[in-house]
């Protein structure tokens, strides 16, 4: 085992790659409920030359690699099942390119949500990317990769719809460019009008390669931007609400909460809705869009536009929202995980009460929370629980909230977003054997060593 | 912070990594993460391996006391925390260092630190008799002085340090502000060997100097660092001190403005780096940089990232001595010093002698001698008097 | 529980019908004001109740102090009429019940009550205030309750302000300098109608800061500014309190612009009207607002009031307004900072 060390040391340097047991510690984990299992070594690559050496090492030596951005996925999905390599990406951070006319960027594999936010701002502030609510170091490439959300996520769908290109180093260690730019110099399409390959390792949780470069599309920034928060008391309203709100295409992102704490947001349901333009005018026409909407169930006084000070409207505003982090203290105990099912609008009453009944059952505080995705084709309802991390009956019982919750949305129809192994099982149960048949052969064959972050996605 | 406290608290870190940026999120403001780039190393790595020793889950070794001791307790990490035990981060890690102090688990290096400390009151190693070779003739702190001039160690016996001793010295004495300094006398303050855990020896620091402080009938003391600033700001009262104390920043602030001392023009272009231990600790900007304005013909260029979210020099936690950051361009200072040099400015301006010993340093390593000056304030001033 | 001491012989005898007839959101002559407030009396049903937006200024309108506001607030209550929606009275519900943790700096005979708005907190410091802090009390504790008028539960703020009245009473406190004019204007009007005692004395934050001011004279450097009064819906429970705004102005050197709508004729900020009547009439009267500020050449727009920050100081301030608070008008005045501000 000793050789690997010294042939990882010999890619990377000795200063980036680690036998020692406090990486190994720290890197088997993540800040979520799964079950910790320590890494062999930790590496972290400045290059795809370095990516792909590390790639051939593991396949000669049969050891598994999990590439890992920042582990805020919370679903153990870069802890290294079998033991291993992790792969820290974070060294490859650099922001390659910008072509402000196609509006798009490319990224290395380890560049982080916070560092392109604020490059964007710097350098092309009439541009933005779809910025998820979870912290900056947050990488793109893992974010793409599992099919994360952002704030424009209720205008142009997932964070990996918004992906023009990858350059992906295979588990066999060829360095494979996908979409337009394995024609040309250009990232703007990540597959159409070729074969969209795209989907090879797009959701596939590290198991398929590497990602080592992401095109990303960009969107216009304008200039203001405001936000409106609807209340209602009634779920059931809430997919109606929403079809009347997406319907007149005016709104950036709409995400909705609930919550029991603080007590002025217990019993009710908000919808937040972002608003942005480049003048009074837009944004003043988009709002009184918003607000004509929804006229009917202020008129039934079902429902309402919330007025909220100032500093309560900067802090939803703030992208990331880091507010949203401050949930796992809420125990004083540093933990909270979510499972985030996408489903159809119309399950989200019964996925809104059932959040709080297993809070309830499992004695554990909650977060129901849901963003709007593609303009309501569909949503991601968040199912979060929060834990005392010092508190290992209280952390079981979020673990079996989680898993009863994601237990009901499967057999609602719902998708498993971001699953953990748990929960990639229970979608594997679910799925047409021929569906599941092509998963399983495709990863074979993109990955005949199985050294991939093996465990996920693996049919018995 | 009662070691109780924070082995009751640590598990509260989310890992969530908000600790390792600035505010604007443009680059790692976190000096170990910044240096060595294993998640382990900032704030959240070093939280989780500090819980997982006290679980027994890790066990102590090298790798550890060099995550644990390379923190320079800068406070970024409290600065950008989303949690409320934001304020509590480096009091927890000082209360780790403080526990394994008493288990006697310390690097071999911090070991050294807190001998030469105890033995020479002074972590250099030099001799007591020497501390006051650099005062020539400046005048002893008499009862009736207004001000006793706290100078430090390295202001003492660090050769940059030195210079900015005398070059504050030479601004009080034109000023006609009545000060002495302890000279040989002068104790060691203490604020590395609080942030490094050894309590016990920062009580009897804190004790001689409070005792000495009383007996000279002490009331108001000047800092020339501001590590000492902040010790005894904040740590010597609940020992029992009973004065007032000011970093020489917020006096000289105040004599140029009531022109107490004449300046002449400096056509220098200068950047201003926030130490850790007057910024984020005491929130102290703007005085600093009220008197480079002051002086006429001297242009003040900010770096990106200043004030809150200033990056340390990585010289905090004895780290001047120490170095455990050193090593490669990515060593705190020396990044630093090439966002100093990429304002455009001709002068690094620093307002402690710790900057000053890693950033001279730095500017050294980086081929920009000649290029990019260092300089204290007091120097700065020092240079302008009429 | 405490009924409203109301003199129906005064509303039946009243030729003006002030109350209805000068409603900015209602449109009704003398006659059919008559009628429908002969309804809303006597407990019938009347389309006034849903179209009343709780402005309060009818409060101020009636010239017999025969509170017709407090008269609307318990019929709509008593008819289950929300003015707001159910959540989000049910959020002004929760937000405001208390939850026995007392906020207080070190109390005294004289202290300042921030109700249960931290801003106001925000807000007093410096030497307008130095005179009286930390004597203070913040929080749902010490919540005045007024607020409900907006929701039509005149039964939480009869059943809540004895409580109330004894958290005040119980920190040793007798003389209360009131931040908000809804607290200024609960304990001593509201209360009084209700036949609720208050057994300490309520003083006015205007009369408090024009009181420093003269003691600061010397500080005071005029502004030499124009600046629009919006006056908010609270100011209506205390009319007699407007006359400060024009003496606190006088002495830090600000022209209150004579606009159209000021003073009796003042708008609604607007923030209820959007949240619960819709856009075109939220907007209608921010609108209307704002370009009168515009018009008459303000400045600042001058907010007495936390609550109408927020729907209205960034709109001002995109108009090239600068929005302020009194507080920190005088503050600038005596060349102290800014505490609360908008950025666009």
């Amino acid at each position: 085992m000793s050789d690997i060390y010294e042939a990882l040391v010999k890619i990377v340097g000795k200063d980036y790659a680690s036998n020692h047991h406090e990486e190994r510690y720290f890197y088997g984990r993540d800040p979520g409920l799964m079950t910790p299992h320590e890494a062999d070594y930790v590496v972290m690559p400045a290059t795809t030359e370095e990516v792909q050496e590390i790639v051939k090492l593991a396949n000669r030596e049969k050891v598994p690699i999990v590439p890992k951005g920042a582990g805020l996925a919370l679903t153990g999905l870069v802890i290294p099942l079998k033991g291993g390599i992790v792969m820290d990406m974070k060294r490859m951070d650099k922001i390659l390119e910008v072509n402000e006319n196609a509006r798009y960027v490319v990224v290395e594999g380890g560049a982080t949500h916070g560092a392109l936010r604020d490059y964007l701002n710097k350098r092309h502030p009439n541009l933005r990317n779809s910025l998820p609510e979870s912290p900056p170091i947050t990488t793109i490439a893992a974010n793409v990769v599992i099919h994360g959300q952002g704030r424009l996520t209720n205008q142009y769908g997932f964070n990996s719809d918004m992906v023009n290109g990858l350059e992906v180093v295979l588990p066999t260690g060829e360095v494979c460019k996908i979409g337009s730019c394995s024609v040309g110099p250009y990232w703007f399409s990540k597959g159409p009008p070729l074969p969209d390959l795209s989907g090879l390792f797009l959701g596939w949780l590290g198991t398929t390669g590497v990602l080592t470069k992401v095109g990303l599309k960009l969107y216009p920034k304008k200039r203001i931007k405001d936000l409106e928060i609807f209340v209602t008391d009634k779920e059931d309203l809430i997919p109606d609400i929403i079809f009347k709100i997406t319907h007149t295409e005016m709104v950036e992102d709409l995400a909705i909460w609930a919550q029991e704490r603080p007590l002025m947001f217990r019993g009710n349901y908000h919808i937040n809705t972002f608003l942005t333009a480049d003048s009074e005018g837009e944004l003043e026409m988009k709002r009184k869009m918003v607000y004509d909407s929804v006229q009917e169930y202020v008129d039934s006084k079902d429902a309402g536009f919330m007025t909220m000070n100032l500093d309560m409207r900067r802090d939803f505003m703030d992208n990331p929202q880091k507010s949203m982090t401050a949930f796992a203290d809420v125990r004083r105990g540093g933990g909270f995980e979510y499972a985030g099912p996408i489903i159809p609008l119309e399950l989200y009453p019964e996925c809104a009460r059932k959040v709080a009944e297993l809070a309830v059952k499992y004695r554990v505080v909650y977060g129901g929370s849901g963003r709007i995705i593609h303009g309501g084709h569909c949503m991601m309802f968040s199912f979060a629980y929060t834990f005392n991390r010092a508190d290992l009956d209280e952390m079981d019982r979020a673990r079996r909230a989680l898993h009863e919750a994601a237990e009901f949305v499967a057999d609602k129809g719902g998708l498993l977003w971001k699953p953990n192994i748990d929960e990639q099982k229970i979608m594997m149960e679910r799925m047409d054997p021929n569906t599941l048949k092509l998963m399983t052969n495709i990863k074979k064959f993109l990955d005949p060593n199985g050294i991939m972050n093996p465990g996920n996605w693996e049919a018995k | 912070m009662q070691q109780q406290d924070y082995a009751s608290q640590i598990h509260r870190c989310f890992r969530c990594g908000y600790c390792k940026f600035p505010t604007d999120y443009s680059s790692f403001n976190c000096p170990p993460y910044r240096r060595f780039r294993f998640d382990t190393y900032s704030t959240s790595g070093r939280l989780w391996l500090i819980y997982a020793w006290l679980k027994g889950e890790v066990e102590w070794s090298e790798r550890l006391a060099e995550v644990l001791y390379t923190c320079t307790t800068c406070k970024n990490c409290t600065e950008q925390c989303p949690m409320k035990f934001a304020p509590d981060i480096v009091d927890w890690i000082v209360g780790a260092r403080s526990d394994m102090v008493e288990k006697g688990r310390i690097p071999p290096r911090v070991a050294k630190f807190f001998e030469a400390v105890y033995g020479y009151g002074n972590p250099l190693k030099l001799l007591r008799s020497d501390r006051a070779a650099w005062a020539n003739g400046t005048k002893m702190y008499a009862p009736g002085d207004e001000y006793l001039l706290y100078i430090g160690c390295l202001g003492s016996y660090d050769e940059n340090g030195q210079k900015m001793a005398k070059a504050l010295v030479n601004v009080l004495d034109v000023a006609g502000i009545s000060f002495g300094i302890l000279g040989s006398d002068e104790e060691c303050c203490g604020n590395e060997i609080y942030m490094l855990g050894e309590m016990g020896l920062f009580q009897t620091l804190v004790e001689k100097n409070n005792q000495k402080f009383k007996e000279l009938g002490v009331k108001k003391i000047i800092t020339l660092s501001p590590h000492a600033y902040n010790v005894m700001k904040n740590r010597y009262p609940a020992l029992g001190a009973n004065f007032e104390v000011y970093h020489y920043t917020q006096l000289l602030k105040d004599l140029l403005k009531e022109n107490k001392v004449k300046i002449s023009p400096n056509k220098a272009k200068v950047t201003y780096q926030d130490p850790c231990f007057l910024g984020r600790y005491n929130k102290i900007y703007e005085e600093p940089r009220q008197i480079l304005r002051s002086i006429p013909g001297l242009e003040l260029v900010e770096m990106e990232k200043n004030r809150a979210d200033a990056f340390c020099c990585g010289g905090g936690s004895g780290n001047f001595i120490m170095d455990l950051l050193a090593g490669g361009e990515d060593s705190p200072a020396r990044v630093r010093a090439r966002e100093a040099y990429a304002t455009g400015a001709d002068t690094l301006a620093v307002a402690c002698p710790s900057c000053m010993t890693m950033f001279t340093d730095a500017v050294k390593s980086e081929d920009l001698d000649g290029k990019l000056a260092v300089k204290d304030i007091s120097q700065i001033v020092s240079e302008s008097l009429l | 529980m405490p009924e409203l001491k109301f003199d129906k012989a005064k509303c039946d005898d009243c030729k003006a019908v002030s109350c209805l007839v000068k409603c900015q959101y209602i449109d009704l002559d003398k006659t059919k004001a008559k009628k429908e407030w002969q309804k809303v009396i006597n407990g019938q049903d009347s389309f006034v109740l849903k179209a009343c937006v709780t402005c309060y200024a009818c409060e101020e309108y009636c010239t017999f102090g025969n509170h017709p506001l407090y008269m609307i607030v318990e019929r709509q209550e008593e008819k289950g009429i929300l003015p707001q929606s159910r959540p989000i009275t049910k959020q002004a519900i929760n937000m405001t019940t208390a939850q026995g943790k007392f906020l207080v700096g070190k109390p005294e005979k004289t202290a300042l009550s921030f109700c249960a708005i931290p801003r106001l907190y925000t807000l007093a410091s410096g030497k307008l205030f130095e005179n009286v802090l930390p004597s203070w009390v913040l929080g749902t504790e010490f919540f005045c309750q007024a607020m409900f008028l907006h929701f039509a539960r005149m039964s939480v703020i009869t059943e809540n302000l004895p409580k109330i009245i004894d958290n005040i009473w119980n920190q040793g406190i007798r003389e209360v300098i009131f931040l908000h004019d809804e607290c200024y204007g609960t304990f001593t009007k509201l209360a009084p109608a209700y036949g609720i005692e208050v057994p300490f004395k309520s003083i006015h934050y205007f009369e408090h800061i024009y009181k420093r001011l003269k003691e600061l004279g010397h500080e005071i450097k005029p502004l030499n500014v124009k600046a629009a009064y919006h006056r908010n819906c609270s100011a209506r429970l205390v009319p007699e309190t407007d006359h400060f705004v024009d003496d606190i102005f006088g002495l830090i050197g600000v022209e209150r612009v004579k606009r159209e709508y000021d003073h009796e004729n003042a708008l609604c900020c607007g923030g209820l009207l959007l949240t619960s009547f819709g856009y075109d009439k939220g907007h209608d009267v921010q609108k209307r607002n704002i370009d009168d500020m515009v018009k008459f050449g303000a400045e600042y727009c001058v907010f007495n009031c936390p609550a109408c920050w927020d729907p209205l100081a960034e709109k001002v301030a995109r108009r090239g307004i600068k929005p302020i608070h009194i507080i920190d008008l005088c503050k600038l005045a005596i060349g102290e900072k800014q505490a609360v501000e908008v950025t666009v």
